[in-house]
């Protein structure tokens, strides 16, 4: 006990003086004197940040004392600057979501195929964005012209193919920027290389949750390089990178072209269109309907995941949809932002609500979908309309995927262990056509090179509700086609789908060879009658006891 | 010598444990099991869908006694474990035909 009270004792002596040793030092110190700014003189110290920055810090041949058109440049610079970096930490958040999609994906799948689940949510980030790097990039963006908000090189993004119909130019793709090189070494453009790719990865990792639990990991795996070198970039040429869909304001006076400001159906329902491609070619899971068709549930195994994982993503929504004007200068972000958290809001409510009135209780896992159908729903219109239609459009989305789940489930029969056919596809497609009714004119000038403000069918512009039905039809047809044919032709070479077998023991060990929870399950060296495992040494586990026929 | 297996409901393992210590059980082994009997099972909604859970969680101990501590141990863990509702679950008892303590290799009453 002395020993305790000589240690303490010992202790205080050390840091009273420790905390008064800079008192010493202060109370010698002389303020800094007018010292010339070239001296190494000592300067005074700023706590408070308010002395910091000053014209001395303005380039200027003259130290101290810029001229006007030295002003300007630092000025022209720093705009830049906060729309660059504006755009990139949005990036960031969007890359996060990635991290959203593979928990909520896994949280709804059951246990024996989490590892193989998370690790298609995984890859895809990595694959999609190696055949965006190649050539995906430059499909979508090297038509589309300087990018007055980055500025720096964006303009040589100038190469976009048209073909001539009824006497105007439709752009259908770009051709700068392979391998981001030549022109593309770029800093702008580098960063709208950033930006895009996470978006179009949102779009890729969408389908993995439609397929999930009875997917190849090798037919995913080319997948990946198909809708982040061909199907996305197409699409997203032809709304974003100059192309058609963009000028149908310009070409055929269809109010400011087809509009879709962060992408509800750029990004998510070319992600919902190409599950559902997917979802129907693979067929459903087995022990998903019964024998008079009528579905069965297949509970997910951790819904805390797949609810975090629902919060993950509508934090990165703020990089998704504020990021989208590119510019910490365009100051509709605050509105952007706010919108599209109400809609996430009532997505929620409304989902809940459906299902509490309609079924007794309030399931998680459809008011996890209930937000994100209202971020993907607002995703479109976040820039253009009030925060009451945002509410409403959210809510709205809410109820719709509710109604998308049992009518994809139970009357097109398709099989979506998430909901992202329903969440993306349906809702996407909600939120681009409520642009349509609901955009008030408050912002927008100038929105695909046209003058004025953008408005929907509500604030006085019907035309512009006819581009946002084309936009979506588009997508739909083209979407749908173009994946389905894929996978078909995915499904004849290789394979898509798991062996029964592989599908009842579970994913994990079969395709992964790990297991996700592996002191859950007994390892023993048998292997399940006829397995596909091409590697006949590894251990195989035993179907976990709790798992029943199914 | 008697093996004894309690099935209970899941909550009342504790009270249990504790009223087979209080009279002397020295050992047990627990497992957690799902099974229905009466009680039957539930029918619920996800997404919508109905499944039925059929198979409900219940907590097996099962203990080695000698003859003469069987009784006091069964009446003790019925106590505890009532609650007077369907689903408080069943308890069985069996012959124990041979016992060994694998440390010493002791058999008999005195390995239990």
């Amino acid at each position: 006990m002395y020993r305790q009270l000589l240690t303490m004792a010992l202790a205080a002596v050390v840091l009273l003086g420790a905390a008064s040793f800079p008192g010493f030092l202060w109370a010698e110190e002389k303020p800094a004197a007018e010292a010339a700014p070239a001296a190494a003189a000592s300067v005074a110290a700023d706590p408070s940040g308010a002395a910091t920055g000053t014209i001395a810090d303005v380039p200027a041949k003259e130290a101290g004392k810029p001229t006007l058109l030295e002003v300007a440049e630092t000025v022209g610079h720093n705009r830049i600057s906060i729309n660059m970096m504006w755009t990139l930490i949005a990036g960031f958040l969007v890359m996060f979501m990635q991290a959203g999609f593979a928990l909520v994906e896994t949280g709804f799948c059951r246990a024996k195929n989490a590892a193989h689940t998370m690790m298609m949510n995984f890859m895809v980030y990595a694959i999609a964005m190696t055949g965006y790097w190649i050539m995906g990039f430059a499909l979508q963006m090297g038509g589309v012209g300087a990018i007055g908000a980055l500025s720096g090189g964006t303009a040589n993004l100038s190469n976009e193919f048209t073909i001539t119909l009824f006497g105007k130019e439709f752009g259908l793709f770009g051709s700068t920027g392979f391998f981001l090189s030549g022109v593309g070494y770029d800093a702008a453009i580098f960063t709208l290389f950033l930006f895009q790719m996470v978006f179009m990865d949102t779009a890729a990792t969408i389908p993995t949750g439609a397929m999930a639990e009875r997917w190849k990991f090798s037919a995913f795996f080319i997948y990946a390089f198909f809708i982040s070198m061909i199907t996305y970039p197409l699409f997203a040429n032809w709304v974003w990178g100059g192309g058609w869909l963009s000028t149908l304001g310009k070409n055929f006076g269809l109010g400011h072209g087809y509009v879709d400001f962060a992408g509800s159906s750029v990004v998510h329902m070319v992600g919902g269109v190409t599950g559902l491609a997917g979802a129907m070619v693979l067929g459903p899971r087995i022990g998903k309907y019964g024998k008079d068709g009528k579905p069965n549930a297949i509970p997910g195994h951790h819904l805390p995941m797949a609810l975090a994982g629902t919060l993950i993503l509508a934090f990165g929504w703020f990089g998704f949809n504020a990021g989208s004007t590119l510019a910490g200068t365009d100051l509709r972000i605050g509105v952007i932002a706010t919108n599209t958290m109400l809609a996430s809001a009532s997505g929620a409510i409304f989902a809940a609500l459906y299902m509490w009135l309609t079924y007794g209780k309030p399931d998680p896992s459809m008011s996890a979908n209930g937000m994100l159908a209202g971020l993907v729903a607002i995703t479109a219109p976040c820039a253009f309309v009030n925060s009451v239609s945002a509410f409403v459009i959210g809510g709205a989305a809410g109820v719709l995927v509710c109604w998308s789940v049992f009518f994809i489930e139970r009357v097109m029969k398709v099989d979506d262990p998430v909901g992202a056919i329903s969440v993306h596809g349906t809702c996407g497609a909600w939120g681009v056509i409520s642009l349509g009714l609901l955009a008030d004119g408050t912002y927008g000038d100038g929105f695909n090179g046209l003058p004025g403000t953008v408005r929907g069918l509500l604030y006085g512009d019907p035309s512009q509700l006819v581009a946002q039905i084309i936009g979506p039809l588009t997508n739909l047809i083209f979407i749908f086609a173009a994946s389905w044919l894929f996978f078909k032709a995915l499904d004849a070479t290789i394979g898509m789908r798991v062996a029964p077998e592989v599908e009842l023991e579970g994913l994990d060990i079969p395709e992964m060879g790990a297991l996700a929870y592996p002191e859950f399950h007994i390892p023993t060296m048998e292997p399940i009658g006829g397995s596909a495992s091409r590697r006949s040494t590894a251990p195989q586990a035993m179907a976990p006891a709790r798992e029943g026929s199914r | 010598m008697k093996k004894i297996e309690f099935i209970i409901r899941p909550h009342k393992l504790d009270d249990v444990k504790d009223a087979l210590t209080k009279i002397g059980v020295q050992g047990m082994t627990v497992t957690e099991v799902r099974g229905f009997g009466r009680q039957r099972g539930r029918t619920e909604l996800y997404r919508g869908s109905e499944y039925t859970i059929s198979f409900l969680p219940k907590v097996k101990i099962e203990v080695l006694l000698s003859d003469k501590m069987a009784d006091e141990a069964i009446k003790a863990a019925m106590e505890a474990a009532r609650t007077g509702k369907i689903g408080d679950g069943k308890i069985a008892v069996y012959d124990l035909k041979e016992v060994l303590r694998i440390r010493t290799g002791e058999s008999g009453e005195a390995a239990l």
